[in-house]
């Protein structure tokens, strides 16, 4: 079964109609659902075989928004290919910023100050927050429940003004500098912080009456779209979609960055790998976030917000503005006159959607010699086929949204 | 017991002999080339060794190296996990300029499948034995491989635009 999953549509399709040729006199159908159907939440398709609501037999059609940015990162040092990680998954940018940077100083040598690994980790785990409202809420919306999402997105709001008050962006960040920080935090974001800490619990926790015990909400998810463990792992599933089938796998756990080993968190996990055990995967990582956000305020130690690498932080806006001496640094930074080692280096974080990789390969001149995303839509999407197959139609959309595949992550 | 990196290297080459060659590490990750015949064999050793067990392939990507001498010119980079002892390594093969060609590893790990139809897509390295070996993000009407290092990431017609007042050259990575 799962060999010919992987062979061309024509001959699947095929031998699947002769099968089922005028039984009854009924015909199967060949559904497009998507490439623009709000219920794919971006823009890709999937061409279903139908018969009557149950789908056959399916085949994904990816790349409608590939904007090649593996191509445009080899022609551009390294402060300019953080906002093509931006672009990635935009429901949590800072993660890829972060994620980035980290990279980069990995390349390059950089030890970053604690207090920037805690600012880190807070921003990451605010970003995952994010993500997950998102994916959670919008999997209520395709499944019937609209104030659910009306009433978290709230507060996605409320995140997003503490991205602005640290960088000044909302959607695609662009956060952070290589080592740290481009200013240090104000008052008025560790205020927010921790209004949002002391809010949003009740929120979260109303939300989650609405739809975990909520009887028409199992109906539409229990034992829809499921994956066993084994077969996930085949098809390189990581983060909370992985998690759901029961495989306690985080990056922060397994290969922990930017002071994670600091904090006490649990790995939710879920048993059989269907829609709803992801949605309570995904609820749960919530309040881990939660968790690790309201460790990382506490402990936030004092220190400088960015580590001491002059050749590749930017000197102070104020300074570039009367002093030639910055001006000629922050041009030379920003075009990439900079030493780099020749190297390779692959660092992986804990995405929203899972093990979000990149792989740099430098050759010491100013832009990367390649660089390569590993990006778990990308790697996870080709699963959705076999997860939807004997399936009905509404079934597949509430996979589709509980896997959470963002187009702009998987067409990069 | 944890997996170290001399038990590995040691049963690696004791398998295979020749065939593995360089082994490096960098940064965190053990490093080592594979000629490209015996891939297939390598990975399925790798995977199901019980003292090996790297049981994920986390990535699969293509370089182009068109500097380098002919049977160097390409070589597709492959990720490995050990879930259970936490490891990773990083596997090279180094394929011909002319004809890219490698086999296809989709029959060891499902995952790859879109991996390779994506590095084919962008190199035009070959993958034997792919089921469905066709463009994946790209239209399928494209003829060139917009990965390689020749193909400009710029349209070379435009003429607004002079590259050099940039201080960036589309050949950059010669410098």
């Amino acid at each position: 079964m799962a060999d010919d999953l992987l062979l061309p549509p024509e001959q699947r399709f095929d031998a699947v109609i002769k099968q089922n040729q005028n039984e009854d006199g009924s015909e199967l159908s060949i559904l497009n659902l998507g490439p623009t159907h709000p219920a794919t939440h971006g823009i890709f398709q999937n061409i279903l075989l139908m018969d009557g609501e149950r789908i056959m037999d399916g085949e994904g059609t990816v790349g409608y928004i590939h904007r090649a940015f593996e191509k445009i990162a080899e022609n551009r040092p390294f402060y300019q290919i953080t906002p093509l990680t931006d672009r990635m998954n935009y429901c949590s940018s800072p993660i890829n910023n972060m994620g980035w940077w980290m990279t980069v100083e990995k390349a390059l040598n950089i030890e970053v100050p604690k207090r920037v690994q805690y600012m880190r980790v807070i921003i990451m785990e605010l970003a995952r927050i994010a993500d997950h409202i998102i994916c959670n809420s919008v999997l209520g919306v395709d499944t019937g429940a609209l104030t659910g999402f009306l009433y978290v997105f709230q507060y996605r709001e409320k995140i997003y003004e503490i991205y602005e008050e640290i960088c000044g962006a909302r959607l695609t960040t662009n956060m952070g500098r290589i080592g740290g920080f481009e200013r240090d935090w104000s008052p008025e974001v560790f205020k927010r912080i921790n209004d949002f800490l002391e809010e949003f619990p009740k929120i979260w926790s109303e939300f989650e009456n609405l739809l975990v015990r909520n009887r028409i909400f199992m109906d539409r998810t229990i034992d829809v779209g499921p994956i066993s463990a084994e077969k996930a792992i085949s098809y390189g599933f990581t983060g909370p979609n992985l998690r759901a089938a029961g495989i306690d796998y985080d990056v922060r756990v397994m290969s922990p960055y930017s002071s994670y080993e600091d904090f006490e968190f649990d790995i939710p996990v879920g048993k059989s790998g269907d829609t709803y055990d992801r949605f309570c995967v995904r609820n749960a990582e919530v309040w881990e976030s939660l968790k690790i956000i309201k460790q990382a305020m506490e402990k936030m130690p004092e220190g400088p917000y960015h580590a001491d690498v002059p050749d590749y932080y930017l000197p102070p806006k104020e300074d570039v503005y009367h002093n030639m001496e910055a001006l000629i640094y922050h041009f030379k930074i920003v075009m990439g006159e900079v030493p780099v080692p020749v190297t390779e280096v692959y660092h992986a974080v804990e995405g929203g959607n899972g093990e979000l990789g990149f792989y740099l390969t430098t050759d010491g001149s100013r832009t990367p010699y390649r660089l390569h995303f590993r990006r778990p839509c990308f790697i996870y999407y080709q699963a959705f086929n076999d997860m939807v197959r004997g399936q009905m139609l509404s079934d597949a959309i509430a996979t589709l949204s509980s896997l959470n595949v963002i187009a702009g992550e998987l067409d990069a | 017991m944890a997996l170290d990196q001399h038990t590995l290297i040691e049963k690696v080459s004791d398998k295979f002999g020749t065939t593995v060659s360089d082994f490096i590490k960098i940064h965190d990750i053990l490093t080592f080339e594979v000629e490209a015949d015996s891939i297939l064999e390598v990975m399925a050793f790798l995977r199901d060794d019980t003292t090996l067990r790297f049981n994920f392939l986390t990535d699969l990507c293509g370089m182009h190296f068109p500097d380098a001498e002919k049977s160097r010119q390409f070589s597709v980079v492959y990720h490995m996990h050990n879930w259970v002892d936490n490891v990773r390594i990083r596997i090279k093969c180094y394929l011909d300029g002319d004809a890219p060609e490698i086999d296809s590893v989709t029959s060891l790990f499902l995952s790859s499948n879109w991996q390779e139809r994506e590095t084919y897509d962008f190199y035009g390295i070959i993958f034997k034995g792919h089921p469905q070996l066709k463009r994946i993000l790209n239209m399928d009407e494209m003829v060139s491989f917009p990965m390689r290092k020749e193909f400009p990431m710029e349209d070379g017609g435009r003429t607004d635009k002079d590259d050099r007042f940039f201080g960036r050259q589309t050949d950059n990575y010669k410098n």
